[in-house]
């Protein structure tokens, strides 16, 4: 049977997981178990939903670099308002959703370059982050701390939730009419235009996604932390972009993959154990990081580059 | 090929007509257009009316305005002057179009090469929507596949990237004359079957005769006139944005067909002696691998690419630019030149004076211990603007203070400023208006007399015949050498038009 392109795209991402899930549990064995695997994928979920935010942005060529700051936003706004009132909050967030949707579409109609306007919108969630928690604190919603902390039976929270993002979203982006349009757009703008469909709705709808999927990132993170910080998750933006490409996507052509995604997010959040059961230390453990990332990388380049070749005889 | 009764006929050029004794329900009408892009007229008071159960043939050259109509046509396009109408009712946009059953299978391939052939055929039908489109889409497609292209091997949940061009531009088709409650009535080919073997062409044109046969309308460009001449009922000929003939196929043949395209009295302005052939090439490329001829250009000539616009001249300058300048590392004396044809996208910095877009290819000759002398550069921006009248107070001045054609000449004078003794150049001319055309015809004479050799790819006729000698290009390769006084606009045509044998 020959694979099609979409699935040789996904397996590499599954198999640097599976191969350092098992390096893992070769140096740690205890990691094999219910409290151990939450314990490894616990930081990984609201990781998985930024990915998924900024793929859905990267499906329509866009790169959304305010994806942390926005995240720190939520964090501060699901910490303080949201739990204090949870009208307010959800109203707030409601409002976070339509000026994402705005930004799509003054990046459609003025042709701007999504990096631009999304970089100086990061600044904008960053100071309002700051004005909402001036210094650490507030206390998580006690239901998204009764989320996170579940526990299901047999298999530990942090499975079944990457497990259900990814299935839920693969069913929003892969399935969908919307998701279809999505790509589309994201391959074609022009034949969709032709076609009849508003492109600036797409657009704006698909900004709206985005901004809702970081929200529940942003909720998510401060379940499990307890409590949030203006600069809580600034490093979500470069693990986003990181995590869609680790995951099969790709930055333009509207080629991505929701559960490749959500499986880079993994990956991500594993290399960083992984390199402390290494006893690397903390000093290089970034480097040691981006090097995982470039052999992933290259890894998938040569398998593109094979594929090519194979087409063309 | 099975002839309609009365075969319609619309006065037009050819005297009053009006003898149709059924008069056909109107599905298009466009009337006296007239488009302009800046100074281009691309229309101007074109006519085309489209009836329901017919095929029309739009043939014409290079900037006839073949693609303007049929983008007026299917809404992309508003016309600044006449009338539009579809089914009689006038109305503009492209979902307009589309609620009147227009469809348009663009010449460049319009799919999403990241969606499967299901998920293409959900974009351009907005009535699969609901649960389980997925199947219908399916359904939908194969039948309309295996109804155009009886036998084909195209699995519809394939990704179009991993489709070959020529099941891509299958798939197209299919999807455009696909429709289950909406039907399309009228279907716009633009160069169906340039990807396409003779045996899917033929299954092809086939079916459209189906199509027309149930009432459907087809409007097909190609440059194969065996197609048109068997296919269509009526041929459109076009010329510089008019429309110079309209009659029933019956009354065109190949010769007939390639003349109307062209003007066939036109003084020659002037032209040049055929140069003597000194020395080895300085230029040469070997022919295409299936046929073609050989390219070849010698010291102090001026060698002309004709043939219709995207058929592998700029390909050709490219691959030619390459073989003597590496991608990886430029080499410091650098034999050949490039003048870019569009010169927004990738000619002029706008950012910078026209002096330093002048200098930039030469730099090198301009500098010592790698730092670059004013003084020299002063020199020699004042030199070119007397040589070349670059119409500027002052050469500090931002190029874009500059008109368009004289940008052009700046480009010109980059190129032939360096100590390159070739100059490729990829229809520089485009928009150009002729004032200025006429001052830069001057200068390449005389370049070309001082021994430059200048390889140029022009889409206008007039250019192509100052050259010496004239490769014509059709799907890739190099089809006709024209030189001397065979260089004539019929012989340039009859080589751009196969007659259908080649396809």
């Amino acid at each position: 049977m020959k694979l099609s392109s979409g699935t040789i795209r996904l397996i590499i991402p599954a198999a640097s997981l599976a191969l350092l899930l098992a390096a893992v549990f070769y140096m740690q064995p205890r990691a094999m178990s219910y409290t151990g695997l939450n314990l490894l994928f616990n930081l990984a979920i609201p990781i998985a939903l930024a990915t998924i935010a900024q793929m859905l942005i990267m499906s329509i060529n866009d790169l959304d670099l305010s994806m942390g700051t926005f995240v720190s936003f939520c964090a501060c706004v699901a910490a303080t308002v949201l739990q204090t009132s949870p009208l307010l909050g959800a109203l707030i967030f409601i409002g976070a959703i339509a000026v994402y949707a705005g930004m799509g579409m003054l990046i459609h109609v003025r042709d701007l370059p999504s990096i631009v306007v999304t970089l100086g919108m990061s600044f904008v969630w960053g100071g309002l982050a700051v004005l909402l928690l001036p210094s650490p604190g507030g206390t998580a919603p006690t239901w998204a701390r009764a989320i996170m902390t579940a526990k299901p039976p047999l298999v530990p929270m942090a499975i079944i939730a990457s497990i259900l993002i990814a299935a839920v979203t693969h069913y929003i982006v892969m399935r969908s009419s919307f998701g279809v349009l999505m790509r589309g757009t994201g391959g074609n703008d022009r034949s969709v235009e032709r076609a009849g469909w508003s492109v600036i709705g797409i657009r704006a709808a698909t900004y709206a996604l985005a901004g809702l999927f970081a929200i529940f990132a942003g909720i998510a993170l401060v379940g499990l932390t307890t409590s949030a910080d203006a600069n809580i998750a600034l490093r979500y933006t470069l693990l986003s972009i990181a995590g869609v490409i680790l995951g099969g996507g790709e930055f333009v052509g509207g080629k991505v993959s929701p559960i490749g995604a959500v499986i880079g997010a993994l990956t991500l959040t594993l290399a960083g154990s992984f390199l402390s059961f290494m006893r690397i230390s903390p000093d290089w453990q970034i480097g040691a990081q981006g090097a995982i990332l470039i052999v992933v990388l290259a890894l998938r380049l040569a398998l593109n580059r094979l594929e090519k070749r194979e087409k063309h005889q | 090929m099975s002839f309609l009764p009365g075969t319609p006929l619309r006065q037009n050029n050819d005297s009053d007509r009006m003898t149709e004794p059924l008069k056909r329900e109107e599905v298009v009408a466009a009337r006296a257009i007239k488009v302009t892009f800046g100074a281009v007229k691309a229309l101007d008071g074109a006519d085309l009316v489209i009836h329901a159960g017919e095929c029309v043939g739009l043939v014409g050259h290079n900037g006839a305005g073949k693609s303007t109509i049929v983008n007026v046509i299917n809404g992309a396009l508003s016309p600044h002057e006449g009338t539009l109408t579809y089914g009689g009712h006038p109305v503009h946009g492209i979902s307009a179009a589309r609620a009147n059953g227009v469809r348009c299978v663009f010449q460049e391939l319009s799919l999403c090469p990241n969606l499967t052939v299901n998920e293409n055929a959900r974009i351009m039908h907005a009535e699969l929507n609901g649960w389980n489109w997925r199947s219908r889409a399916a359904s939908l497609v194969r039948s309309q596949l295996q109804k155009i292209f009886p036998g084909h091997a195209i699995d519809c949940d394939s990704t179009v990237d991993d489709l070959s061009i020529a099941e891509r531009q299958m798939v197209e088709i299919a999807i455009s004359f696909a429709g289950r409650n909406q039907r399309p009535k009228l279907v716009i080919l633009d160069e169906p079957t340039s990807s396409l073997d003779a045996g899917l062409a033929a299954q092809l044109m086939a079916y459209i005769r189906t199509f027309i046969n149930e009432g459907g309308s087809v409007l097909l460009i190609s440059h194969i006139l065996g197609e048109i001449l068997s296919t269509c009922d009526r041929i459109v000929v076009m010329k510089d944005g008019r429309v110079v003939a309209d009659r029933a196929a019956k009354a065109f043949d190949t010769r007939s067909l390639v003349e109307a395209m062209g003007n066939v009295v036109r003084e020659q302005e002037f032209s040049r002696k055929a140069t003597a052939r000194t020395g080895a090439p300085v230029l040469s490329m070997p022919p295409h691998p299936r046929h073609g001829i050989a390219f070849e250009a010698y010291r102090g000539e001026i060698v002309g690419l004709a043939g219709l616009g995207g058929h592998g001249q700029t390909d050709a300058l490219l691959d030619l630019y390459l073989e003597h300048n590496s991608n990886w590392w430029p080499s410091r004396k650098r034999e050949i030149a490039f003048v870019a044809g569009d010169r927004s996208l990738n000619g002029t910095f706008p950012l910078w004076s026209i002096l330093k877009n002048l200098s930039i290819a030469s730099l090198g000759q301009l500098s010592s211990k790698k730092m670059i002398s004013d003084s020299r550069e002063a020199t020699l921006g004042s030199g070119w603007k007397r040589r070349i009248e670059i119409r500027t107070p002052d050469m500090r001045n931002r190029i874009l203070s500059l008109s368009g054609g004289n940008q052009q000449k700046v480009l010109f004078a980059r190129a032939l400023a360096t100590t390159a003794s070739t100059v490729l150049m990829d229809d520089p001319m485009r928009g150009v208006d002729i004032g200025t055309k006429q001052e830069v015809y001057e200068i390449l004479r005389t370049e070309a007399a001082n021994g430059r050799t200048f390889i140029w790819y022009s889409t206008e006729m007039d250019e192509i015949r100052l050259c010496d000698r004239v490769y014509v290009f059709r799907e890739g390769m190099i089809v006709a050498e024209l030189v001397g006084d065979g260089i004539s606009e019929t012989n340039v045509l009859a080589a751009s038009f196969s007659d259908g044998e080649a396809a």
